[in-house]
């Protein structure tokens, strides 16, 4: 294995060291298709510089057996900020350029997420139906954040909500993924959400 | 101008694209279920005995650390991490905490406090 020296490897600097107190994590996945500035909402609201995280994974050929041969490997690369919630508390944030069937091949990535945004681009709505269709077979609950690009055309809610056939009760709000406040009221909505559903 | 019209998906029948994350040691061995946000952290300085990949996890863990960081800092896929840390956990090198997964709700005073922590932010 190519492996650096440990002595050299470059940890977290010092003011991104969690307490030790630091021991329960929840986790949120920003989703939506290829370039909607889903990397840009995580690093918009993270609390450190947003890291990398990659998996490999492979895709069985025609007559599967045991070894390498006739699959192929995917590496799968994942963009992930955090928030530090409380003391104990850490909330992580996973969103990635493209490949996003591959996301759902991950295991656990989804299931153990509290929920998921669903991040737009109103130039490019199709994009996102893939995604938006994959969680509902999951039954991932998730809101939409329309990103609002300047030259973007504008929809009214309710037309969005019947292009992207969502329920009445799934939310859609506005968001400029560059802005912190703005994506920390996106994850606000996301948790209100969350919690109407446990009512 | 409307916007596009999203057709709602037919269910799959099977899964044409059958990927697999590389899990399980060589020799068959389980892994440890960690997922990217468990949380990790060093029981012990390392010892002389562990790999070099194992010293720098337990350099790293000195404080709390997700799976996924320390998949970050070593720039080693997570399924590698996975496996490194599976012996780490056998051998009580290191100690790890599971996250809070949805399953686990409803869980409402969890979902106020993130509410409380995002609304300082």
């Amino acid at each position: 294995m190519d492996f650096r020296n440990s002595e050299t490897i470059t940890g977290p600097r010092r003011e991104d060291v969690l307490p030790t107190t630091a021991t329960a994590a929840v986790k949120v996945v920003i989703v939506g298709g290829f370039g909607v500035g889903k990397t840009t909402m995580v690093g918009s609201v993270s609390e450190i510089r947003p890291l990398t995280t990659e998996e490999t994974m492979t895709q069985a050929g025609v007559g599967v057996d045991d070894n390498l041969e006739g699959k192929t490997a995917t590496t799968v690369a994942m963009d992930f900020g955090r928030i530090s919630i409380s003391d104990e508390l850490i909330l992580y944030l996973f969103g990635t350029p493209g490949q996003e069937r591959f996301w759902f091949l991950w295991n656990g990535l989804f299931e153990g997420a509290l929920g998921a945004v669903v991040l737009i681009d109103t130039r490019r709505l199709e994009v996102s139906f893939d995604v938006i269709g994959r969680l509902e077979e999951r039954g991932v609950p998730f809101v939409v954040a329309v990103n609002t690009f300047p030259d973007a055309p504008r929809h009214p809610v309710e037309a969005l909500r019947t292009a992207l056939d969502l329920p009445p009760e799934v939310p859609i709000v506005d968001c400029d993924a560059r802005g912190r406040a703005s994506c920390r009221d996106v994850l606000l909505t996301l948790m209100r959400y969350l919690h109407s559903l446990s009512l | 101008m409307s916007p596009p019209q999203r057709e709602r998906r037919p269910r799959e029948t099977g899964d044409p694209e059958r990927l697999y994350v590389l899990t399980g040691g060589p020799d068959g061995t389980e892994r440890a279920p960690l997922d990217l946000v468990t949380m990790v952290v060093a029981r012990t300085e390392p010892t002389p005995t562990v790999q070099p990949e194992q010293a720098a996890i337990l350099r790293l863990c000195r404080a709390p650390l997700s799976v996924a960081e320390i998949s970050a800092y070593l720039s080693l896929p997570f399924s590698v991490v996975t496996a490194l840390l599976t012996d780490l956990l056998a051998t009580e090198l290191v100690e790890s905490r599971a996250p809070i997964v949805r399953a686990a709700l409803p869980d409402r005073s969890l979902l106020e406090a993130v509410m409380h922590g995002l609304q300082k932010l």
